[in-house]
């Protein structure tokens, strides 16, 4: 028996296919059917739209769910729920498990675990290196046969420069794209926060912009040299975005992603001493955000993912050095962007949902991201002029720890539907 | 000691912190209460040493999260100046050794009915963290290479003390800025009542944006020594260092030890300050930390002075 779901009377914007209109839209069988169908059924669940935005569902490129081993930050179960309640109908999964992501088997436990969950289709990216340890490659193919869709030792960075050649080499066989996570870790060292006046006047260690300058530079020359696929992110500068736009320009099919965080606070934040704006990549300062939101809204930049990073509200109660860097963010991200980036100059809807959807879809060469008719039906619909304070409390995360608590955000998603299926509905 | 009578104290500005986290926050105003506050007590106690009664029946738990010999027992004897009980804790073989968190430790020790937590501690920002997770009074002895309040108060007061004003005095801050927090907050509270401040060291130790902060930056003692009215001397703080900012103790103390050679491009009515502990040969010689211009010791007493002061205001400061 065929399943059908009409949205009617929404805003439907779908970059990939240029839309941007009011139209009803028909789902079947986990299908896009029809945009304006003609004959439907009486009988077909109808969805009112009014005044809302339809859009492909979201996707994102690297979230923590940290199952197995970290279960008291997050499992796959309340990750997969944190993802829907932000309108993401696609996830890439880190390896920050214990044991990690680099085996067949592990890969294996996360799918079965996100069968279980529901809901959100939860990709995994695989290990690059065995055990994680920046060393040898993982068994790169295995994975990719048990159904990996990327490579990473993220948020771990790959430091060791052969290793990255070797990987970007290897992996052309799999077209699978290698997620490096831009730090040079002598440089990095014992910081907590963004390096700059604030830390200098707090006292803290700070992380220096060159430590992601440097590694954005030695991974697009790498990746230039072999022609591999590289994904650098989440960055978090203005010398890496400099690096990422000349590469671009001269035709290097790099892509990179940031997170909403650096897209709005700054590092003025960490004068409260609070862990919870203790996040990475750390909150930089204001000239460094204005230039990531002017290369999300010029393309420079292609994606926006989330940065969760779900950490036990224990482990965040505690004194700055001894606290982990992590937010959860899945559940804010879609507000954070479209409160903070629609006023910047040449950013629209289109745009915010291009950055969540469409170039996430194509980096990661996974399913969605538009609702071209005969792809699946992974939906999210947005509340475009709701305003709701955030409350970290109120997470489906099982961390409540978020750097945007207490803020007043516009839009809010209030459905999200993955294979025609409403997974979540805020009403 | 004898049992003093009880005093008056005239506090000039109204104060209303109930903690002391940083001299960063507090105003000019706030400033010079502590110091008149602490001049009086200072007085009042025959120069530290006797006992006045001003807050009998109140508890200060002293928690110290790293070690401490001059500022704790400090602290202490401030608390029984005043007639105040004292409770002394050590992370070594406590509770945080077998896991707690030092929030759970401080709150453990609040519901003991304590009315001040003095608390140092590795890490920037401990003090304001229990702040706002303890009801009782918050007073920061140290957090890491962020503040030092009370030490910052007893330098600036021995400054006053021989010079009569802040305001057109110029002070450099000579060593490890980096890691020091004497130094930021004698950096706050010196600029704050209208000193010149120099901060002076190597380039991997003096970071060029307290200019950008409006502070003066030298790396040569020698051509800023001849306009100097005080030189604080901070100690290389190599238990926070992550790597060595310079080549050897030796190189450094060629570059920037006070000794009987750079007293001679000094003015002859130089003040020589050191928070202490002094490495004797590092950052000063014998013959400066001994000499006619050295107020080292009197730092000490003042130390006392200024914390009498801070417990004594905090613990009238209404609660809100």
């Amino acid at each position: 028996m065929s399943e059908s779901l009409l949205i009617t009377g929404g805003r439907l914007i779908d970059p990939a296919n240029q839309i941007d209109r009011v139209a009803s839209i028909l789902l079947v069988d986990g299908m896009v059917a029809s945009i304006d169908p003609k004959d439907v059924s009486a009988d077909v669940r109808t969805i009112d739209a009014t005044g809302k935005i339809v859009s492909p569902g979201f996707i994102d490129l690297g979230v923590e769910f940290r199952e197995p081993g970290f279960e008291e930050d997050e499992t796959i179960a309340s990750g997969s729920a944190a993802a829907l309640a932000g309108g993401f109908t696609s996830v890439l999964c880190c390896s920050s498990t214990q044991p990690c992501i680099d085996s067949p088997g592990a890969v294996e436990f996360v799918r079965q675990k996100a069968v279980q969950a529901g809901g959100v289709r939860v990709h995994v990216i695989g290990c690059l290196s065995k055990n994680r340890d920046g060393d040898q490659l993982a068994e790169l193919g295995l994975l990719y046969e048990a159904g990996a869709v990327a490579y990473s030792d993220a948020p771990r960075p790959i430091t060791n420069d052969a290793l990255l050649k070797r990987a970007l080499e290897y992996a052309r066989m799999f077209n699978l794209p290698i997620i490096n996570r831009p730090n040079v870790m002598s440089l990095s060292k014992g910081g907590v926060m963004h390096d700059g006046q604030v830390a200098l006047v707090l006292g803290l260690t700070g992380l220096p912009t060159e430590a992601e300058d440097l590694a954005v530079a030695r991974d697009v020359r790498i990746a230039e040299a072999t022609g591999g696929r590289l994904h650098i992110g989440p960055v978090s500068t203005m010398g890496a975005v400099d690096l990422i736009r000349r590469v671009k320009d001269r035709g290097i099919p790099i892509t990179a992603s940031v997170c909403p965080h650096s897209l709005c606070l700054d590092d003025s934040e960490l004068r409260s001493f609070d862990a919870r704006f203790k996040v990475h990549p750390p909150l930089r300062s204001r000239r460094h955000i204005e230039t990531l939101q002017a290369a999300v809204a010029d393309g420079t930049i292609d994606a926006i993912q989330s940065g969760h990073m779900p950490r036990a509200r224990e482990k965040k109660m505690n004194d700055l050095d001894v606290s982990p860097f992590g937010s959860a963010s899945l559940e804010t991200t879609l507000s954070t962007v479209a409160t903070f980036m629609l006023s910047v100059s040449d950013m629209n809807w289109s745009k915010v949902i291009s950055r969540l959807s469409t170039a996430p879809a194509r980096i990661a060469g996974v399913q969605g991201g538009c609702l071209s008719v005969g792809t699946i039906a992974d939906v999210t619909i947005i509340d475009p002029d709701v305003k709701w304070t955030v409350r970290g409390t109120d997470f489906r995360s099982r961390c409540p720890s978020t750097p945007l608590d207490g803020h007043e955000l516009t839009a809010r998603v209030v459905m999200t539907i993955v294979g025609g299926k409403v997974c979540f509905d805020h009403s | 000691m004898t049992e003093a009578a009880e005093i008056s104290l005239t506090i000039p500005y109204p104060w209303t912190r109930r903690h002391l986290l940083d001299l960063e926050s507090l105003s000019g105003d706030e400033i010079r209460t502590l110091l008149d506050v602490a001049d009086q007590l200072k007085q009042a106690t025959g120069g530290c040493r006797n006992k006045i009664s001003l807050l009998a029946g109140k508890t200060c738990a002293n928690l110290f999260f790293e070690n401490s010999t001059r500022t704790r027992n400090s602290f202490s004897l401030a608390a029984k100046r005043l007639g105040a009980d004292t409770v002394e804790f050590s992370s070594a073989g406590s509770s945080t050794a077998k896991g707690e968190t030092f929030v759970d430790t401080a709150k453990t020790i609040q519901a003991m009915g304590v009315d001040w937590v003095v608390t140092r501690h590795c890490t920037p920002g401990t003090p304001h963290l229990l702040a706002r997770e303890l009801e009782c009074c918050v007073l920061n002895a140290g957090d890491g290479p962020h503040d030092h309040p009370t030490q910052g108060l007893l330098d600036i007061l021995t400054i006053r003390q021989h010079r009569g004003r802040i305001e057109g005095l110029t002070v450099a801050l000579v060593g490890d800025i980096a890691h020091s927090r004497t130094a930021r907050a004698n950096i706050w509270g010196l600029s704050k009542l209208g000193a010149h401040v120099i901060v002076c060291g190597p380039p991997t130790l003096v970071s060029e944006r307290w200019g950008e902060l409006g502070f003066e930056v030298a790396h040569n003692l020698d051509e800023i020594l001849p306009r100097c009215d005080v030189l604080n001397l901070l100690r290389i703080q190599f238990e926070r260092q992550s790597a060595r900012p310079f080549p050897s103790v030796h190189e450094y103390a060629n570059l920037y030890a006070m000794n009987v050679e750079r007293m001679a491009k000094a003015k002859s009515d130089i003040l020589i300050m050191a928070p202490g502990p002094i490495n004797r040969g590092v950052e000063i010689t014998p013959e400066v930390a001994d000499g006619p211009h050295s107020v080292i010791l009197e730092q000490v007493t003042n130390g006392i002075a200024v914390r009498m002061a801070a417990l004594y205001l905090t613990a009238n400061a209404p609660i809100s």
